[in-house]
């Protein structure tokens, strides 16, 4: 009973933290808001008119939105990077901030959900998906797997989450032998997100471009590239802004795992290449579509070299301790790596492995306007429950706002 | 006390621990599902509850067939018959392509057009003739499926035309993450177009092209409408859900040929049981240097190439 007087009171209270803040979190918020309705209004007319009104056709049947959802699953894997070193190996300036990692993760994974919802052609049989509901094709399909892992993922990380900080509200030490078990458990479920994503590719031998079997490591590589490079910087503001501490330690820390990633990013990314090219064969079509261009049809070629650019850049940078220890040339890798992983996870995936399609066409595709639009909105979304969830976070692990503090000064902010 | 804090004053049904964040997922899941359900069109409770086609009683496809025959009379003016005809037993269809008769004309592609109910705007045609060059021999990567001269066959070049090859091992339906897409006991591939969910992901898994999405709501003018139609072939479709070549069931499953067989002025197209020791399929197989289209995937097609002469 206590529990769970205690736990609406949590609610209620998380409620008015998140609606409560400064100018420039209402500005923020607002700016979410706004992107959001574009991305609605661009949906709306999406749902319309039909797919029509994105620029995918028969032969490039996935685009934008599935690119997105790729790399996002990334995102929502790399959380592990954090939780890793903290838990196994008990290293405590990681530790405060894997629950960090953990709402990184949950936002990403609401993203990736959005992204598939739109990209469904009939949003209205969303439900013929559901387990026992609908008619799962398990374990047949891999889409089928990677709906249950995915869910699995979100379930676990949001309850690891809302358990750590519902502790930290009630002023009470979580219980280990219910935590450490659950987030071992989300290491090998971060790792299986990502593995039955690149499966997902994988096991279509119409697509040569995706039919290798380096591309589960290529995926997990990228995505533990990019997922902390988003973490970094947002460690850097959130010591600012908040009285939260985070060491410099754990900071170059993360940064140093990121580079041995990175390098093996590249190295997995020249293996790859270096087979396509070296032997080709009839399939080494779809990597000169992305890095040279086919038959005077180059659109992806700038892309695909500033990706690798940005990551061979980003790579010296973390490398070299002088760089990775320096605020200025650590946050631009951080972009840099960010941007390659984008590029490369996303449209730099999709688009070659269906360009020229299975019977030779070559179909230029570039994301329409509404495209854009719902992304973006998608993309606002995640951002702000990125936003909301900080928000409440980040009083609660300081230990500023608990069931018998802070109820009483909540005027004041954190922001 | 400020003002601020009386108005946000938490409602009691909220739940979740980023409160604000759920209800506005939810509030926008909601949204998004009501217009969803008016997007597409007059969206009836028994079409949005519809169980899998595989699922439905012998009574549920009774109903679900005049449910849908109702709505399309509605819809285009005129009777339309649905029919659920049943695989034949000992039948396994098979087809076979003559490529050293083959000119190119496209009859095919236009005749599959007409007796399957394909949207006309935007257009989807099911069977793709490809323009080879003869110096290539089968080579997607010197194909032209846009070849457009005045006269077929062209000097130098054979023609190749590439539809639903109906794999015994179709990756499609392996991929399907709901089973709206299986292969039926006389190896046609259908579609359930009531339970696709429009993921697309048949599409990226098919080696031949052979799966079509109607990416906009199909226009079929009443007038053009074949109203003799299976439920798993040409009936009209719905926007948003993926179609294909099904060896024109509504026919074959009656003993007629498919229309592209029957419209090929140079006899290129031979269809058959391939059960049936003594149909001509058999014969061809048998008989002539025969091929399978991108054989190394192992999809193992009931749809054959082969050099007549």
């Amino acid at each position: 009973m206590f529990t769970l007087r205690n736990f609406s009171g949590f609610l209620s209270d998380t409620l008015r933290l998140v609606t409560k803040g400064s100018r420039l979190y209402y500005a923020w918020v607002g700016f979410l808001l706004l992107l959001i309705a574009i991305g609605a209004a661009a949906y709306i007319g999406q749902l319309n008119q039909g797919l029509i009104v994105t620029k995918m056709r028969d032969q490039v049947s996935w685009g934008f939105y599935i690119g997105n959802f790729t790399f996002l699953v990334g995102v929502a894997a790399a959380a592990i990077m954090l939780v890793i070193p903290a838990y196994i190996y008990d290293w405590e300036p990681i530790k405060e901030i894997t629950i960090l990692g953990e709402m990184l993760a949950i936002s990403a994974l609401i993203m990736c959900l959005g992204f598939v919802m739109v990209d469904i052609g009939r949003p209205d049989r969303f439900w013929h998906i559901i387990p026992l509901v609908g008619r799962l094709n398990w374990p047949q399909s891999m889409l089928a797997w990677d709906v249950i892992v995915l869910n699995l993922y979100l379930l676990l990380n949001w309850f690891v989450v809302t358990y750590l900080l519902f502790c930290a509200y009630t002023e009470r030490h979580y219980v280990k032998k219910l935590v450490l078990p659950l987030v071992l458990l989300s290491i090998p479920m971060a790792v299986s997100i990502h593995t039955v994503t690149a499966y997902l590719y994988n096991g279509l031998a119409a697509r040569p471009f995706w039919n290798s079997a380096i591309l589960a490591p290529r995926f997990l590589a990228s995505a533990f590239c990019s997922g902390p490079a988003i973490l970094l910087i947002l460690l850097q503001v959130l010591r600012k802004t908040t009285r939260l501490s985070i060491k410099d330690e754990a900071i170059f820390k993360v940064a140093e795992l990121m580079a041995y990633t990175m390098g093996f990013n590249l190295f997995l990314t020249a293996a790859e290449a270096f087979k396509e090219l070296y032997s080709g064969t009839e399939h080494v079509v779809y990597f000169q579509y992305l890095l040279f261009g086919l038959k005077g049809h180059t659109t992806l070629v700038p892309y695909a070299w500033a990706s690798i650019l940005c990551g061979l850049a980003a790579f010296i940078l973390f490398l070299v301790p002088r760089t990775r220890t320096n605020w200025v040339t650590l946050n631009i890798g951080c972009v840099l790596i960010y941007a390659s992983v984008y590029i490369e996870k996303g449209m730099g995936l999709i688009i070659p492995g269906l360009t020229p399609d299975v019977l030779g066409d070559i179909y230029v595709y570039r994301p329409s306007f509404t495209e854009i639009a719902v992304a973006a909105g998608i993309f606002a979304i995640g951002f702000l429950v990125f936003t909301l969830m900080l928000k409440a976070a980040v009083p609660m692990m300081l230990g500023e706002f608990t069931i018998t503090k802070g109820r009483a000064s909540s005027g004041e902010t954190v922001h | 006390m400020t003002t601020d804090q009386k108005l946000s004053n938490p409602p009691e049904s909220c739940g979740g621990s980023g409160c604000g964040t759920r209800r506005e997922f939810l509030g926008a899941a909601t949204a998004a599902m009501a217009t969803a359900l008016t997007g597409c069109g007059t969206l009836s409770k028994e079409e949005f509850l519809q169980r899998n086609f595989k699922e439905l009683s012998k009574q549920e496809v009774l109903d679900v067939i005049a449910r849908l025959e109702k709505e399309y009379k509605a819809k285009f003016g005129k009777e339309v018959k649905v029919a659920n005809t049943q695989p034949i037993p000992g039948v396994i269809f098979g087809y076979a392509l003559d490529l050293s008769r083959c000119i190119g004309c496209r009859r095919c592609v236009h005749a599959c057009v007409k007796e399957n109910n394909q949207s006309r705007d935007p257009e989807i045609q099911w069977i793709r003739v490809l323009q080879m060059d003869k110096e290539e021999g089968v080579n997607v990567q010197h194909a032209d499926a846009y070849y457009n001269p005045e006269e077929v066959p062209q000097e130098g070049h054979f023609y190749m035309p590439v539809q639903c090859q109906q794999c015994k091992k179709p990756p499609c339906t392996k991929v399907c993450p709901v089973g709206a897409t299986w292969r039926d006991k006389d190896g046609i591939v259908v579609v359930d177009y009531n339970w696709c969910i429009g993921c697309r992901y048949c599409m990226a898994a098919c080696p031949y092209g052979a799966r079509h999405f109607n990416w906009g709501e199909p226009h079929l003018p009443a007038d053009q409408l074949n109203p003799n139609t299976h439920y798993l072939g040409n009936r009209p479709r719905p926007k948003g859900v993926v179609e294909k070549c099904t060896f024109c069931i509504q026919r074959t499953r009656n003993g007629q040929y498919p229309a592209c067989a029957e419209i090929c002025p140079t006899g290129s197209r031979k269809f058959g049981n391939l059960l049936d020791k003594d149909s001509e399929i058999r014969y061809v197989l048998e008989n002539k240097r025969v091929f399978k289209f991108k054989e190394d995937l192992n999809t193992q097609p009931n749809f054959f190439y082969f050099y007549g002469v």
